[in-house]
């Protein structure tokens, strides 16, 4: 008894200790990556160049709001985390602020008052970007963007998360990674798109899954489960790696353009991907577009198409793609139409078939292939559910300007339909996908996502 | 006291085809621009959405896109004798309402003139003199080339995204295309849309014959389209709802699907919507235009835009219109032939021929506004004028556009347009007729003309444009020689029932069936100010700052549908001002 208290006290002991030790002794800021002198200034369009890799917009701009002012909540487990105004205006944004304490919010996640920030600021990635890039970024959100006086909600989770002090524990685990990028040296191009896509452009805070701690279970190229998939909002960011993955079925263009224009002719981009093109990825120079394309492709060893450059604006015309072998048995069933067809190939044939064809193989650019569609098919049934209620929005881009709208369905079909075309949906043309029940129809026309118009 | 906006580069009246081509070419070259719509806003989603926007009865019968006639109209005459009547439901023409305009609601034929056509008084002059040519024809040249044109035809027919099968490379007949069509720099940006076996059926019977037949040039996408602008089309799924529909897919060409879009990203353009252009305001001179005036309909009030630059790029009527309540040219007056402003208005004169198989199905419900196999062997630039009797010319189109059940029910004649006998009739014939169609000119006359009306006014009190239109004499000849045409090549088919429909002598202008948009000429463009009201450049001859977009610039119409040489005029247009205007503002000619 006498051993057991004795244990307890010490147990206790190191406890108050550790708590102590969390909350009084000062962090050790991560120094920078390279010594570059005081005068270092970045090449003109530098830090816009980065800045928009970053993307910055999404997260740091309210729908409706101004530009990088903040504001915009993002929704975790452990309630509101609101944006925070990161131009350069003194009183409410981050103006005066410091390169020295820039750095600490991208590489530690520590703010300018030495506060843990919530790791929905990825710094977890941003950890790995160059000192040249973090003293661009820096000099371009000080000097280039104009400061706008917006006062920000501060962010109040719910106890214990409040207590900001335990992200400390936290950052031990998730923060085990040394600061700065390590190439996997298969060429330039792939270096640089590894470099892209594991630092500024933060695609393992959506594309990794999230370990016990909610950490990212994979940040870098080494992790055996970077990429390999995640799911954020509800919606599913599909893993980027192996057999099926989008980047080993589609050709390096094709997956070039996906990233520049939101579209191509496989898929187009919807929700929270719809957003990273329309704010990132349309800005990023082809090149840049490119190497993110190639090292997604060959990362795991997968030889790499030589593609650097777009194809010339129009005119361009691609005859549209006719059913293939898995699809032959649904496309004739929907070509010959008996009356006696399931109810889901019937409301397919009645809303959808006009743009995505018998095929389910829609047509290239604008029309998006239903066949082997990760939204389709996701393990979240929801955004399936939403684009047929509710319609998708592709944001027109630079190359690409025209905005290709969805229209929604949910003033004509009922949740037992909406029900039955998904699941139609997912096991046609050779899709194999569970059903959807009209519950979870119900539930989406309840709380219907944010669509992005 | 009317509102004042902020002064801009140019001013755009109307946001259809030409005012977006307008829009985005000079919006690249850095100026401050704004266009004034008087109707809606309109894109795909949600306007034209599914099945909304293939409700016949809204939009088909109750024309809900046009323009509505008691916000502005035409009085109609036939003749200078008669007393003209306000036009209170729209009829045989239909100008649209909106953004995108007539783009949005056409049924996507898209040809370019024959180079025959663009001077035409000279190939009379030189085939068969002066002679020929009937008292009170008033006939032209226009004042610049086709070859002039080609690259602006072609520009435009890439930016529309148009399938068809070229007929005349460089000069090199193809197999399968037009051979009687004018040269051409490079094929069609898409291959032609499928054929459906009526026009299957045509075709076979046109070849029997001697003839060419050839694909419709259609502003309908048979495959994924991406344009110079990088817009977009998808795929036709022939569901047969283009004309007085939107197109609910991206699939028929429009100022929508080929341009809007990359306008709206350039911060230097913006537009207006419920914006009545009034008048054209000029500058105490005369000489230059200051801006316009318009009525914003929802603050009630008038409201002048100043500009450096006008273009107006309303429909064909409206331009006119708003020219002769502004003042900018002398009316033309067919007694003294005087003036210019209103003169050598045009239309179309078509017919056609119903063919009833009993045993064939033809689907009718399979369709697309551009449907069908052509022939253009009686063609401007084929007839013998001399020989013939009549100037002018036709092609013929036989392709179903649409199963629309509430207008697209041809039944032989007899049969009762009602009840237990009209179902009977449906019953036995629906799918089993066919047709063929003669699209052909109408020549420009001293007695079809527009001015302004003496009596009717609109709503905000300016005088109606009144129109002075009939059928005259050579064109009926012409339609008469089509009809003989039409109907040897339909008995060749052995239908079960046969009639045809072509005006014949003495036919006057009915103004209430439907019959063409295609209303063309009144702000003409000419080689001397004496003779119309725009140069070569469609630059008004009066205000050197005022550019006219549109039909109403041909000198006389052509025998095809209107938009291929509008829209290859508009981007020659933007050209003259990107390229001469613009440096030196000043006449370019």
């Amino acid at each position: 008894m006498l051993t057991f208290l004795r244990i307890l006290t010490a147990l206790a002991l190191i406890g108050i200790v550790v708590l102590l030790a969390l909350i009084f002794v000062p962090v050790r800021l991560t120094q920078p990556t390279e010594q570059l002198a005081a005068d270092w200034q970045p090449d003109p369009g530098h830090g816009e160049q980065v800045f928009h890799a970053s993307d910055c917009v999404a997260c740091h701009t309210a729908p409706g709001g101004m530009e990088l002012a903040g504001g915009r909540g993002i929704e975790s487990p452990l309630g509101t985390i609101w944006s925070t105004n990161i131009t350069p205006d003194p009183e409410t944004g981050i103006g005066g602020m410091t390169m020295d304490e820039f750095r600490a919010v991208m590489l530690d996640g520590i703010g300018r008052d030495g506060r843990h920030l919530y790791p929905a600021m990825p710094y977890e990635n941003y950890r790995l970007m160059t000192e040249r890039d973090l003293r661009a970024l820096y000099a371009y959100l000080m000097n280039e963007v104009e400061p706008v006086r917006h006062e920000v909600e501060p962010t109040s989770l719910t106890f214990p998360f409040n207590m900001r002090f335990g992200l400390r524990a936290w950052n031990w685990l998730a923060l085990s990674h040394d600061a700065g990028f390590t190439p996997q040296g298969r060429s330039e191009v792939m270096d640089r798109g590894q470099y892209l896509v594991e630092g500024p452009g933060h695609c393992a805070a959506c594309h990794s899954p999230r370990n016990i701690f909610m950490a990212q279970d994979g940040v870098q190229a080494s992790d055996a489960n970077f990429l390999t998939g995640g799911v954020v909002d509800g919606w599913n960011a599909p893993s980027l790696r192996g057999e099926g993955a989008a980047p080993q079925r589609w050709p390096v263009g094709e997956l070039a353009a996906y990233l520049a224009t939101g579209r191509n002719a496989f898929s187009t981009a919807n929700g929270e991907m719809g957003l990273v093109v329309a704010h990132s990825m349309q800005h990023l120079p082809d090149g840049d577009i490119f190497a993110i394309a190639a090292f997604l492709k060959g990362m795991d060893g997968a030889p790499v198409e030589e593609e650097t450059a777009f194809a010339p604006p129009g005119p361009i015309a691609i005859e549209k793609p006719q059913a293939d072998q898995a699809g032959e048995a649904t496309a004739a069933m929907l070509t010959e139409a008996e009356p006696g067809m399931p109810l889901g190939a019937r409301l397919y044939l009645d809303n959808c078939v006009a743009c995505h064809f018998a095929s389910g193989r829609g047509a290239d650019g604008i029309f998006p292939k239903l066949q082997g569609n990760t939204l389709v098919l996701g393990s979240e049934t929801g955004p399936l559910l939403s684009v047929i209620l509710y319609g998708a929005n592709v944001p027109g881009t630079e190359k690409r300007p025209m905005e290709l709208v969805m229209q929604g369905y949910a003033d004509r079909l009922s949740d037992e339909e909406v029900a039955e075309l998904a699941t139609f949906l997912r096991q046609a043309w050779g899709n194999d996908a569970p059903p959807v029940t009209p519950a979870e129809a119900a539930a989406e026309r309840e709380n219907p996502r944010a669509t992005h118009h | 006291m009317a509102r004042q906006e902020a002064k801009k580069d140019v001013v755009i009246v109307g946001l259809g085809w030409t005012g977006a081509i307008a829009g985005i070419e000079l919006a690249q070259e850095g100026l401050e621009i704004v266009a004034l719509e008087r109707g809606r806003d309109q894109a795909t989603v949600p306007e034209f959405k599914y099945p909304d926007q293939i409700d016949e009865l809204t939009w088909g019968v109750r024309l809900k896109n046009m323009q509505h006639p008691r916000r502005q109209t035409v009085t109609v005459r036939r003749n200078g004798d008669e007393t003209a009547l306000p036009l209170r439901a729209l009829g045989s023409f239909l100008p649209a309402d909106g953004v995108g305009g007539a783009g949005t609601h056409w049924n996507g034929l898209n040809w370019r003139p024959q180079p025959e056509e663009m001077r035409l008084l000279s190939h009379i002059r030189e085939n068969w003199g002066d002679e020929i040519i009937p008292e009170g024809m008033s006939l032209g040249d226009y004042p610049v080339t086709y070859d002039e044109l080609e690259p602006f035809f072609t520009r435009f027919e890439q930016v529309a995204g148009i399938s068809g099968q070229a007929g005349n490379l460089n000069g090199q007949i193809q197999p399968g295309g037009n051979p009687f069509e004018g040269w051409r720099s490079t094929d069609y940006p898409m291959p032609p849309m499928p054929t459906t076996w009526d026009s299957h059926k045509f075709r076979e019977a046109a070849l029997a014959m001697g003839l060419h037949p050839f694909p419709a040039p259609a502003g309908i996408a048979s495959t994924s389209y991406v344009n110079p602008y990088g817009m977009q089309m998808g795929p036709c799924n022939l569901c047969g709802f283009c004309e007085r529909y939107g197109c609910y897919q991206y699939s028929k060409s429009s100022p929508q699907t080929a341009i809007l879009d990359a306008l709206k990203r350039h911060p230097n353009f913006s537009y207006r919507t419920h914006a009545e252009v009034l008048r054209v305001e000029l500058a105490p001179d005369g000489r230059t235009a200051t801006g316009v005036t318009y009525f914003d309909e929802e603050a009630q009030e008038e409201v002048f835009q100043p500009a450096d630059i006008v273009i107006l790029a309303a429909y064909q009527l409206n331009n006119v219109h708003l020219m002769m309540v502004s003042g900018l040219a002398e009316i033309y007056d067919p007694a003294t032939d005087q003036g210019v402003l209103g003169k050598n208005y045009g239309y179309q004169m078509n017919g056609g021929a119903t063919l009833f198989f009993r045993d064939e199905h033809f689907n009718p419900f399979v369709g697309h506004g551009s449907n069908g196999m052509c022939i253009d062997d009686y063609g401007m630039n084929r007839n013998d004028y001399g020989a013939l009797g009549f100037i002018g010319g036709a092609y013929w189109r036989s392709g179903l556009t649409n199963g629309q059940p509430i207008r697209s029910m041809p039944l032989p004649s007899g049969t009762p347009s009602w009840g237990a006998g009209w179902k009977a009739g449906v019953g036995e014939w629906y799918g089993h007729a066919m047709s063929i169609g003669s699209h052909g000119s109408n020549m420009s006359y001293r007695a079809n003309h527009l001015d302004l009306d003496p009596t009717y006014t609109d709503r905000h009190g300016r005088p109606l444009m009144r129109m002075t239109f009939d059928w005259q004499e050579n064109d009926l000849r012409m339609n008469q020689y089509m009809k003989a045409r039409v109907e040897e090549v339909a008995a060749s088919m052995n239908p079960d029932i046969m009639q045809s429909s072509f005006k014949g002598p003495g036919a006057r202008y009915d103004v209430r069936p439907y019959q063409t948009t295609h209303n063309t000429g009144g702000h003409i463009m000419s080689a001397s100010p004496n003779e119309g009201v725009v140069n070569r450049y469609s630059q008004m001859w009066g205000q050197h700052n005022v550019f006219a977009m549109g039909a109403g610039n041909f000198v006389q119409n052509t025998q095809y549908n209107p938009t291929g040489l509008l829209g290859g005029l508009a981007y020659w247009t933007v050209d003259a001002i990107r390229s001469q205007y613009l440096s030196n503002p000043r006449p370019l000619v």
